[in-house]
């Protein structure tokens, strides 16, 4: 299978990947997937408490080249975001971005995924009631 | 000059060897009769080239050429053997033991007959990939008809202890059939010092053509036959019917007869060249190879890198062709199940790559291979989180996974 341009070039050039200080209150992060299943992936959001702003963004996954691009991509997205905004990051548009094949669908699924975690562990950390997601994914 | 990329998949398939495509070319373009006319020159002609392949075959497996029943490949030998073994031999019994870790032409086949009334029980095996005879033996029944064992695993490599089964077999009356696809033109198979009754092989994974393989079936002590599972005009002494694919016999049998007189220097010239590949990169923290390291073909290494995932990892090595046993590789999104079968973790099934090596492989292709390798997955762990939490000393067990 071929792997589009834009999931080639996150991959050869991951945009923000490293570690955010878990300690802060600011940093929000979102663990998911698991070994078994081949995907996991780590995404953090640093949040100015004054503005609501997503400041920064940083990334670590273990998966395949689409699980890569879509965090990659995810982190991109979430730089200069408010909360309100992260949270409209809708999987499918991260499948069109990086034009994954239906057997990828997954790996966009899983960066949502991570978005709305690190978002609640962001909110939790400061006494804030998490966000149900509304949608069910297939 | 280093040429890209690099071929390092030949348990998959290999390139035609040179010579044996010259030997093909005049039975398309010349001799282009039918092996069964027996009325005219054109049929002579091309009947002469298939008995010659008989003998260069028969002569690499030590057997005799009229007990080489030609197929379309190992998949419809394996189809063959079994299927064939089960309808003829059903009154003697019904129960047929195989392996875990067996080629899916092997399974999928014992599982359709499964739906017909067989009994089949399948041996797991050890960490090492490798069954013991003991275990076989424990397995046989008075209704046993058939115990099937593969030669050399297609994933790890590792070689059964094919003369002991077929030693035990022989001595229960059991039939032994043997899936040597992998074996056979890489390694000495031998069908009488190995008690073989039947064994499947092909022509692609020894520098042939692809579409033309071999059920051998023994004639003598005891005399075996199985029931024909394609009808037609009676070919192959009416084990299989089907016109034959005369210039693909003919370079199965140049395939042969090239592997039996190179196999001396070939074996370990590919072994030499395979462990450096392999102790180069075990040389990486954290990286494991999988399947017994004595008893195993000369070209094959199936190696995991904890921690990376196999599919990302060979988008990172993306000029060199391997094959990872990671699910996301497979259709059905389960990792290997010969990996699975070893005990492996799933996360490890998922960070495996098998390399194998061939013919035509370079020592120049081994360095670029070790490099881009090591770099490939040393990038891969700076960007995993499970190498970063490794690293923290977090035990990844203890941590509560969110499935999806």
């Amino acid at each position: 299978m071929a792997y589009s341009d834009k999931v080639v070039d996150h991959y050869t050039n991951p945009r923000n990947i490293g570690t955010l200080d878990k300690s802060k209150n600011t940093v929000g992060t979102g663990l998911v997937g698991a070994p078994e299943c081949g995907d996991v992936m780590r995404l953090q959001i640093e949040v100015n408490h004054e503005t609501g702003i997503i400041e920064d963004a940083k990334f670590k996954t273990f998966g395949c080249g689409s699980a890569i691009a879509s965090s990659s991509l995810a982190t991109e997205w979430l730089k200069g975001k408010s909360i309100d905004e992260a949270l409209k990051i809708d999987n499918m548009e991260i499948v069109e971005e990086l034009a994954l094949p239906p057997v990828k669908i997954h790996c966009s699924v899983l960066a949502e995924d991570a978005i709305r975690s690190a978002i609640n562990d962001y909110r939790a950390k400061n006494g804030l009631e998490p966000i149900e997601s509304e949608k069910t994914h297939f | 000059m280093l040429k890209l990329p690099i071929y390092l998949d030949n348990n998959a398939t290999t390139k035609v060897d040179p010579r044996v495509f010259e030997a093909m070319t005049p039975y398309f373009l010349e001799a282009y009769g039918n092996a069964a006319s027996k009325s005219h020159p054109f049929g002579w002609k091309c009947e002469e080239a298939v008995d010659y392949a008989r003998e260069q075959i028969a002569q690499l497996i030590g057997g005799n050429e009229k007990e080489i029943i030609f197929t379309s490949g190992a998949t419809e030998s394996n189809n063959l053997a079994i299927k064939g073994v089960f309808e003829m031999y059903a009154s003697k019994g019904n129960h047929i033991i195989t392996l875990s870790t067996e080629h899916k032409a092997i399974l999928d086949t014992c599982k359709h007959l499964e739906k017909l009334g067989a009994e089949v029980t399948y041996l797991s095996v050890g960490g090492d990939g490798l069954v013991t005879v003991e275990a076989i033996e424990a397995a046989i029944k008075p209704n046993t008809i058939l115990v099937t064992v593969m030669y050399g695993n297609n994933e790890l490599g590792v070689l059964q202890p094919i003369r002991e089964i077929g030693a035990l077999c022989k001595s229960k009356g059991v039939l032994f059939h043997s899936d040597a696809t992998q074996a056979v033109g890489k390694i000495p198979v031998d069908v009488m010092a190995d008690h073989i009754d039947l064994m499947s092989f092909t022509a692609h994974k020894m520098y042939g053509p692809k579409g033309v393989g071999a059920l051998y079936v023994r004639r003598k002590n005891p005399r075996v036959k199985v029931t024909a599972q394609m009808d037609g005009g009676g070919h192959e002494r009416g084990m299989r019917s089907g016109t034959l694919n005369v210039p693909g016999i003919v370079g199965f049998g140049k395939a042969c007869e090239i592997a039996r007189l190179e196999m001396a220097e070939e074996g370990p010239r590919l072994r030499k060249m395979r462990d450096r590949l392999e102790t180069s990169l075990l040389q990486l923290e954290e990286s494991y190879l999988n399947g017994n390291k004595e008893h195993r073909l000369p070209h094959t290494s199936n190696i995991s890198f904890k921690y990376v995932e196999g599919e990302g990892l060979m988008m990172g090595i993306k000029d060199i062709a391997v094959s990872s046993g990671s699910a996301c590789t497979s259709a059905s999104l389960e990792p290997s199940y010969v990996l699975k079968s070893l005990g492996l973790d799933d996360e490890l099934a998922h960070s495996s790559l098998r390399f194998g090596l061939g013919r035509f492989t370079t020592d120049e292709e081994i360095d670029f291979t070790i490099q881009c390798v090591t770099e490939a997955v040393n990038k891969l762990r700076d960007m995993s989180p499970l190498w970063e939490m490794f690293k923290e000393g977090i035990d990844l067990k203890s941590i509560e996974w969110s499935e999806h």
